[in-house]
């Protein structure tokens, strides 16, 4: 298809959405990340039947744990996709960078001291 | 088991303001299973401190840490080799949990990042649900198994009240009237005549009104 997508986007592949634990959505934002989506399958399309609404679960809990910290939840989305639908994964990164860049940069971007 | 829920980041930032080493304690008995103080969230409180942190600029030295219980001399004692290099202790364990550590290390502050709540069940995944009081003279052979202590808001030995309705309590009609539960209950083992038993008076010295309790087995101490 030879799609274009943003350079930023950084892919992390897992098996399901259901595997993304709130965790990893929050050590992504302390390794520096401006914000996080996880692309996962259409909704009742699973192939583990409620892996992608498990993380739609998660990415809510993540909003809330990343306005508590002041970073804003509006940084991680959770979006649905089919493997089929290339053009929609190229739309969807071009939208979320786009919003994510008229956030600005993580708030903690080069101010984290790594480890500790 | 006993329920907890974690405090507000807000609160729990209040507390540490003045150190700059933390030691986040977690537990891996009851609040593991409610999902307030065990590996997991002590690794999500100390993710999002560290971005609190980060984001205002600040430092802070954060270690996690979980011990299988907090309520046990013998795990607690397990941070002894590194509790001095930390300020302070940030406990997720029930509020025994975070005594207990307090008691051990006389002279280090241990504060508490839990509210604890009750002793309750899992009603499914992410749901629980308060079940006893710990009142110290149960009379759950008396009630169909279901405890009014707990169960009725008003803690009714011989219920319901008035404010029953549909049977639903009418401090919150998402709380089922306990005495219902207990009607129902006794309707379903063909003990109903049970009902009809008034429950004396109850002696509450077993419970907080005698102060606090300690339970001792001779055969047991070494």
């Amino acid at each position: 298809m030879r799609l274009n997508y943003p350079t930023n986007v950084k892919i992390v592949k897992v098996p399901c959405t259901g595997r993304v634990d709130t965790i990893l959505i929050l050590r992504a934002f302390e390794s520096g990340v401006d914000g996080v989506y996880l692309a996962g399958c259409l909704e009742g399309e699973c192939h583990f039947l409620k892996g992608n609404l498990r993380a739609k679960k998660r990415v809510q809990y993540a909003k809330a744990l990343l306005d508590e910290v002041g970073l804003g939840g509006s940084r991680v989305e959770m979006v649905n996709m089919s493997s089929a639908q290339g053009q929609r994964f190229a739309e969807v990164a071009r939208e979320i960078t786009e919003k994510i860049r008229a956030l600005g940069p993580s708030p903690i971007k080069n101010r984290l001291k790594v480890g500790g | 088991m006993i329920v907890g829920n974690r405090k507000s980041l807000e609160e729990i930032l209040g507390m540490i303001a003045p150190y700059k080493k933390v030691l986040l304690l977690g537990c891996n008995e009851c609040v593991t299973v409610c999902a307030a103080g065990g590996e997991r969230e002590v690794s999500i409180l100390a993710s999002e401190l560290k971005l609190w942190y980060a984001r205002e600029g600040r430092e802070i030295e954060i270690r996690e840490h979980t011990l299988e219980r907090q309520c046990d001399h013998e795990y607690i004692d397990q941070i002894r080799p590194f509790v001095d290099g930390y300020e302070v202790v940030v406990s997720l364990a029930c509020g025994a949990g975070v005594q207990y550590v307090a008691e051990k290390f006389r002279t280090k502050s241990v504060l508490p990042a839990i509210n604890t709540t009750f002793l309750g069940v899992t009603l499914e995944q992410g749901v629980w649900s308060e079940r006893c009081q710990g009142c110290g003279t149960c009379i759950l052979d008396q009630t169909g198994g279901v405890c009014p202590i707990a169960r009725c808001a008003k803690s009714l030995l011989n219920g319901p009240c008035g404010g029953s309705s549909n049977g639903k309590c009418e401090v919150d009609k998402e709380i089922e009237c306990g005495w219902q539960l207990i009607v129902d209950r006794l309707k379903e083992l063909g003990q109903l005549e049970r009902y009809e038993e008034i429950i004396p008076v109850k002696d509450w010295s077993s419970s907080r009104h005698g102060g606090p309790r300690r339970r001792v087995r001779e055969d047991l101490k070494l």
